[in-house]
């Protein structure tokens, strides 16, 4: 081969990764485009009137920014029957996610930790209980707890509501927990155990300051799955009671004869928001989450 | 006080047992028994065989629900699986704008399957939404209404299913492409392997362990969906998109036929179970192996 020949070669492999490199940029453009579509169009929809929607099309720009269907998608229409809008059910959903969200994640933490840090006598079978909790298909369970909370006078409240989501998501509290835990040394723990320190000053002043990482995971796991809860909400509760998806469902499915797709988009938005800028800010913690739950161990 | 002392993470654990015991557990076994009762509108103790489940293998209507769970799942699996690997794969290439990529693809998994069946049920209407667009285009005859097609409606909610969380996909397989060691590539590399080689033949038999994970997910997700099809198409046309959850749902809460329902439940359950405890057993079996 001759000093020219290869450098034509190299020249033309060159181009080709050029080329591929264009290939690679179109094809996870193109992708982008269809993640990012549905909200655009959420978007743009809800700042049109209806006169805009019938006459354009799904992508064109609103001639203004026109608040009006924010307005009836959070505060109503102003008139008493039939009137569903959101303002009631996403402060329905945040009274229930507060709660529920800190009492599942200690009882998740201190799970992880006793299964761990303080091994007993069949204690690996318990963990399989609690792992096996995180599949169950909740229809199997729906009728039963519609019956319980009845009798415990709960049915139908945001009570209830929180029990359901700390009993279930207890299961994937303490999954998260005890395989954090499992990776840190025992060593430090039986240290403080030889100095006569005991289980809860053990979990409060060694275990609990390194857990930060754990702990955001689980938060906003828990976080998304309350607030974006649907099957919960519906059955076990109705009218001003229901959490905010029950409510945008609702909304959606009532604007009887005329359909207001702009109220409706942005009811949705309002809907997503919470979670939405949680992942945001915290997407990082987010995907750990969710590899976490998936990828045991 | 020594006794308190030794018991203490007994103790402590003993009420979450004693919760995930009964609202579980506990509960399954209650929707069994009542599987095999006349239960209606209320439930009655005395046990009547397997009827209520040769009644339910005899409905038209579970027998569509079924179909549509067996087309969902395969198209959501292939769909999701395919399009999280070669996003990953894509953007294992030392990508300038990784980040920011990253977090479009995955932002639909934040969302509520309530918020993305709205979204998409606008954007599939007929009417107004995307066979309106392409109309406008230019191209007349388009048409594009799966969504109130009976027989059809059942792949819009495939669309949007994959949509909200084909990202997902991506990122666990982002994972695992990360925790190969960049020394094989660049020795398979050297041996003269192309890129589509070391990708087919090395890397993604090396992933077997996160298709595992990513197809037990989605298969879970696909039998427990039940907000994204009241979202999108309610069930219908007529019960065209109906889907086991659904099915139970109507039984129980608005048919009282809480044995059928509970016949339904279980039916799922027992899915769930025969792809979860094999899945579950060789994981723990490979932690153990670790150790």
């Amino acid at each position: 081969m001759t000093e020219n020949n290869y450098y034509q070669l190299e020249k033309s492999s060159k181009n080709k990764k050029i080329i591929y490199r264009w290939i690679l940029f179109i094809i996870l453009g193109l992708f982008a485009i269809y993640y990012i579509a549905p909200l655009y169009v959420m978007i743009v929809t809800s700042f049109k009137t209806m006169e805009e929607i019938r006459q354009g099309n799904l992508f064109s720009l609103p001639s203004a920014l026109n608040f009006e269907a924010w307005d009836v998608a959070w505060n109503g229409q102003g008139f008493s029957a039939g009137d569903v809008f959101l303002k009631t059910y996403f402060w329905n959903s945040v009274k229930l996610v507060v709660p529920a969200v800190i009492i599942s994640t200690i009882l998740g933490a201190i799970n992880g930790y006793a299964l761990t840090k303080w091994r007993f006598k069949g204690d690996s079978y318990i963990f399989l209980l609690f792992l096996f909790g995180t599949f169950i298909p909740y229809q199997a369970i729906l009728l039963p707890m519609s019956r319980t909370l009845g009798s415990m006078g709960i049915s139908n409240s945001i009570y209830g509501l929180i029990l359901v989501h700390v009993v279930y998501g207890l299961c994937f509290t303490t999954l998260f927990c005890r395989n954090y835990y499992i990776s840190i040394s025992n060593e430090i723990v039986k240290a403080a155990r030889i100095d006569g320190a005991g289980f809860f000053k053990i979990f409060f002043r060694i275990i609990l300051p390194i857990s930060a990482p754990i702990l955001v995971v689980t938060v906003i796991w828990q976080f998304t799955m309350i607030w974006n809860d649907f099957l919960f909400g519906a059955t076990f509760t109705f009218g001003n009671e229901a959490p905010i998806q029950v409510a945008l469902n609702n909304m959606v499915l009532t604007s009887s004869s005329v359909k207001r797709y702009n109220v409706d988009m942005a009811a949705a938005i309002i809907a997503g928001f919470p979670t939405l800028i949680v992942y945001v800010l915290a997407g990082k913690y987010f995907i750990r989450g969710l590899t976490a739950g998936s990828v045991k161990g | 006080m020594f006794w308190l002392k030794r018991n203490l993470p007994r103790l402590v654990i003993a009420p979450s047992f004693g919760v995930l015991a009964w609202f579980v557990y506990g509960f399954i076994l209650w929707t069994i028994y009542i599987s095999f009762t006349k239960s209606k509108l209320l439930p009655v103790y005395d046990i009547w065989g397997l009827d209520q489940y040769f009644r339910l293998w005899s409905m038209p209507r579970w027998h569509v629900a079924v179909e549509n769970l067996f087309i969902f799942t395969t198209l959501f699996i292939v769909f999701c699986i395919f399009i999280g690997i070669l996003l990953a794969i894509l953007l294992d290439q030392k990508i300038r704008a990784e980040g920011f990529l990253r977090t479009v693809y995955l932002y639909p998994m934040a969302l509520s399957f309530i918020v993305t069946g709205t979204a998409w049920r606008w954007m599939l209407n007929p009417s107004l939404g995307i066979e309106k667009f392409a109309q406008d285009l230019g191209f007349v005859n388009f048409t594009f209404d799966w969504l109130v097609t009976p027989g059809m409606s059942i792949y819009t909610i495939v669309i949007a299913g994959v949509w909200q969380s084909s990202g997902f996909i991506m990122a666990i397989f982002l994972a695992g492409l990360r925790s190969v060691d960049d020394e094989i590539i660049k020795a398979a590399k050297i041996d003269g392997a192309s890129l589509v080689s070391v990708y087919t033949k090395i890397i993604l038999p090396m992933m077997r362990p996160v298709f595992m994970s990513a197809i037990v997910i989605l298969v879970h997700l696909a039998i427990k969906s039940y907000d994204l099809v009241i979202a999108l198409t309610a069930g219908g046309p007529g019960i065209s998109s109906d889907m086991p959850a659904v099915f139970m749902t109507q039984m129980a809460f608005h048919r009282s036929e809480i044995g059928l329902a509970s016949a339904s439940a279980i039916m799922m359950f027992l899915t769930v179970s025969a792809i979860v405890v094999p899945y579950l057993y060789s994981e723990l079996k490979r932690e153990d192996d670790r150790k």
